[in-house]
């Protein structure tokens, strides 16, 4: 804000510890944020998990009586939003928090405040969604919640009711945070650093970050509609009063397959950091997996009615469809060759990261493959709301999406804390993850050829599909066995440290430049970039010449180092010198305040929510607060005068 | 400001990597958002229109000649609104101040138009619960309405800081970039006047029988 002379009288004190539970509530750090999200969105991975294995063990003998149906229904439809909404993106979003400043060079995201308070409209979100387990009444009508069935007439309970309104508050705090990175990526770089030298993961973030803050308004739509349609009975869903379940599918997958993309994209950005750190080569073709990335995201918005072939939508439709989703295959196809060509004549190492990263590329082909068969409309036909279809989703998002992230956890675990994951733990997660994942889903490929339905709480034991089913259950307690693991480890190398030092794997991009775990500040002085992988060039300046023959030096000011504030813009001094990791000795770097208004402005709309389910003083109380977070943020400078 | 550059340039350089005000770029990438937002709604609107099955029909409604005028009101406010910020940036605070206030004055008056128009509605029989008319035509116009009232309320701020002097040509920026936000719910009302009103005024019961399904 402005220096504007009004000024809230202040209910409380502006906080300023750097420890105890307040100091996380006001913290408006980026790398505290990024442990938020990471530790709330694992929680949430443990409930998902958890769901998961409860369908695993009603499905595991036929004409099973363990589960309900009504109940089977709300855990295939809880756990398949808890893991798209409340596990994939927030792990992404932690990623984004923890490794965007490090690795352009700044000090924060661009708004500090805006990012706490999605971190924090995120964490009331999920807490609205399955908060229905409590009333006894989960969202029942799938992750992708079709109309009518999603409607009152057929669900009259409330559970579809927080479905919608847990969207559409986790909705603001995407959109929120993915401004925030777009701003932070093309605004707050290192002098020097221009957009074809900012590290691959960033690229990714990016394209990610326009993604969401594209496709979430239209989930905002959908999820406005069907709460309408359900709080006010409006009739946008209802064919009674003229309106059209398909156009739910179509609104809801317009935003879905884009969603599909920014699920796997950080993955992809994760991966191709990994590889050329452990072949120690540059990744091949970086323009090349930049402008596939770009590409698959700029073609997300012309498939979705891939998801739609057997709704009747006509030939013309389906073959436009069928087209866009086999052109899509090829960006993606290039990325692959792209991460091979890294692979290609690298010296590997077989580090944990390097195991999850290669492995990656095995599964997320194999679910890829899968992928472009359905995009063939006959095929399609045989395999919709088959348990084909579930393979192919969870090849590519455990077997791409989640790999990818564990890969980064141990990647970059030794720079959030200090110290490395223990590296035979490691490797005992990483094979119990792969053998208990494709045992789990592989079988399921043949049991949707042979017309297994999805969806279905239980099946006939005359079927032959018994001996796969129980395979797939063994799986999938070979799969939570290896999380268990990974929590173990994380304990164990709690316990145990093995210090790693700053830059432990011979790192590339700058997050490695700096201290493991970063001062609060991230650099003592911002780093100058002169060419790709900067941090690398600058350890190995001999081998400059071999790739960067006809590099020209590029002027890209410094980017600014906070949201607003005209009495910070101007260049920050920088102190050289004694890095003590506390910022204590570096009284002349300015960093943003902490806040408690993002916590405040996010438990109002959170009220907002909850009245929706509940009553209209339920909304009220919640606008009041609202306002209050507002105006407080609004009045509130971002660095108090000194 | 300090650098030289700002006062040689009139518009001040930023200090980071595009040169751009970050808040300045963070407007125009959440309208970007908002584009989305509006879009799907009206594309909603334009898929279902025609397909009510029971009156009040947008024939038997829609009155062109009074949202004429609230619209025409709400055009002029985007012209108060360019005048505003050119006074502001040329330091005449009684000015700026002034176009400011027409600002939310013309904003309120719009949305004093579309109180009328929603409680007449309601009275000659037309809810959002009546047919798929009032379902789409009351929650595309109520959106619009909830981002007029939001511009109303942070224009009617900046007024007052423009009033204390807390709003200078030296920080107008927080003017221009409320000002981006305002021309978009303008514009985005154009397209709404135009598809609501100007195209669909003339249109009565569906010609075919029953409900159909999208092609």
């Amino acid at each position: 804000m402005t220096t504007k002379s009004l000024t809230m009288p202040q209910l409380f004190p502006r906080p300023k510890s750097s420890t105890g539970i307040w100091s996380w509530i006001g913290t408006v750090d980026h790398k505290r944020i990024g442990t938020l999200y990471g530790i709330v969105s694992f929680i949430w991975f443990i409930v998902g998990g958890i769901e998961a294995l409860l369908i695993r063990t009603q499905l595991a003998s036929a004409e099973n009586d363990l589960i309900d149906p009504e109940t089977f229904n709300q855990l295939f439809t809880m756990h398949g939003t808890t893991m798209v909404f409340l596990v994939i993106m927030p792990l992404s979003a932690a990623f984004f928090n923890w490794l965007i400043p490090l690795q352009i060079g700044a000090r924060d995201v661009a708004f500090p405040r805006l990012n706490a308070l999605s971190f924090w409209i995120f964490l009331f979100g999920s807490l609205i969604i399955n908060a229905s387990w409590i009333t006894g009444n989960a969202p029942n009508g799938g992750w992708f919640g079709y109309a009518p069935n999603s409607g009152t007439t057929f669900n009259p309970g409330m559970g579809m009711t927080y479905w919608v309104v847990g969207l559409n508050v986790l909705g603001v705090a995407s959109i929120a945070a993915g401004l925030n990175f777009i701003v932070t990526i093309l605004n707050m770089r290192a002098p020097g650093m221009g957009m074809f030298k900012i590290p691959i993961f960033t690229w990714m973030t990016l394209i990610t970050s326009v993604l969401i803050v594209l496709a979430m308004p239209v989930l905002a739509v959908a999820g406005i509609q069907l709460m309408s349609d359900r709080v006010y009975g409006t009739h946008f869903f209802n064919s009674l009063g003229g309106g059209d379940p398909v156009m739910w599918q179509h609104i809801f997958w317009l935003f879905g397959h884009p969603e599909v993309y920014i699920l796997i994209l950080p993955a992809m950005g994760i991966v191709s950091e990994v590889l050329p750190t452990f072949a120690r080569k540059p990744l091949f073709g970086y323009p090349f997996v930049v402008f596939a990335g770009a590409a698959i995201a700029f073609m997300g918005w012309f498939v979705w009615s891939h998801h739609m072939f057997t709704v009747g939508l006509g030939p013309a439709a389906n073959t436009a469809f069928s087209i866009s989703t086999m052109l899509i295959a090829v960006p993606t196809g290039v990325k692959i060759f792209n991460w091979l060509g890294t692979l290609w004549g690298g010296n590997i190492r077989l580090n944990t990261p390097m195991l999850f990263s290669i492995s990656f590329i095995a599964m997320f082909t194999i679910g890829g493959l899968s992928g472009v068969m359905h995009a063939s409309p006959p095929t399609d036909a045989q395999q919709q709301d088959t348990y084909f279809v579930v393979a192919h989703f969870h090849y590519v998002l455990v077997g791409g999406a989640l790999l990818g992230i564990f890969s980064g956890i141990y990647f970059w675990w030794p720079k959030f804390t200090g110290y490395f994951l223990n590296e035979k733990l490691g490797i005992a997660n990483w094979a119990l993850m792969m053998i208990g994942f494709n045992l789990q889903f592989a079988p399921m490929h043949w049991l949707g050829m042979d017309g297994m339905p999805r969806r279905i709480y239980t099946y006939a034991d005359n079927m032959g599909w018994e001996s796969s089913n129980l395979a797939a259950s063994i799986g999938g307690f070979i799969l939570a066995l290896g999380i268990l693991v990974f929590m173990i480890n994380v304990f164990y190398s709690k316990m145990n440290k093995v210090m790693a030092g700053n830059d432990p794997w011979d790192g590339r991009t700058l997050e490695w430049a700096t201290t493991s775990p970063p001062p609060v500040h991230d650099f003592d002085e911002i780093p100058q970039v002169k060419y790709r992988d900067d941090f690398w060039f600058q350890k190995y300046p001999e081998t400059i010449a071999e790739y960067h023959h006809d590099d020209h030096d590029q002027a890209v000011p410094s980017g600014a180092q906070f949201d607003d504030g005209d009495d910070v813009q101007e260049a920050l001094p920088v102190v050289s010198g004694s890095s003590d990791g506390h910022g204590d000795g570096h009284s002349a770097i300015h960093l943003p305040d902490m806040s408690y208004y993002p916590f405040i402005l996010s438990l109002g709309v959170a009220g907002l929510g909850a009245g929706f389910l509940t009553n209209n003083t339920v909304i009220a109380v919640g606008a009041v607060v609202l306002v209050w977070g507002l105006i407080g943020w609004a009045m509130e400078p971002v660095n108090d005068p000194e | 400001m300090t650098q030289a550059a700002a006062t040689e340039h009139h518009e001040p350089v930023e200090n980071t990597s595009t040169g751009l005000n970050s808040r300045k770029l963070m407007m125009w990438a959440f309208l970007a958002s908002d584009v989305m937002f509006f879009g799907v709604f009206i594309a909603t609107y334009l898929v279902y229109r025609g397909k009510s099955l029971v009156g009040p029909y947008p024939s038997e409604i829609l009155d062109i000649p009074l949202t004429s005028v609230s619209t025409f009101v709400l055009l002029m406010s985007s012209l108060a609104m360019v005048l505003a910020l050119h006074y502001v940036k040329a330091g005449e605070k009684n000015k700026g101040t002034l176009w400011i206030l027409l600002v939310v004055v013309l904003g309120a008056i719009f949305m004093g138009f579309q109180f009328y128009e929603f409680r007449e509605f309601a009275h000659e029989g037309l809810t959002p619960r009546t047919n798929i008319f009032g379902t789409t035509f009351f929650i595309l116009t109520g959106i619009h309405g909830a981002h007029v009232t939001i511009g109303v309320i942070w224009m009617a701020f900046l007024a007052y800081g423009s009033h204390v002097g807390s709003l200078r040509s030296d920080n107008s920026l927080d003017l221009e970039i409320a000002g981006l936000y305002w021309h978009f719910v303008d514009i985005v009302w154009i397209v709404i006047f135009t598809v609501i009103y100007l195209i669909s005024f003339s249109d009565g019961p569906p010609a075919g029988v029953g409900p159909t399904i999208l092609h």
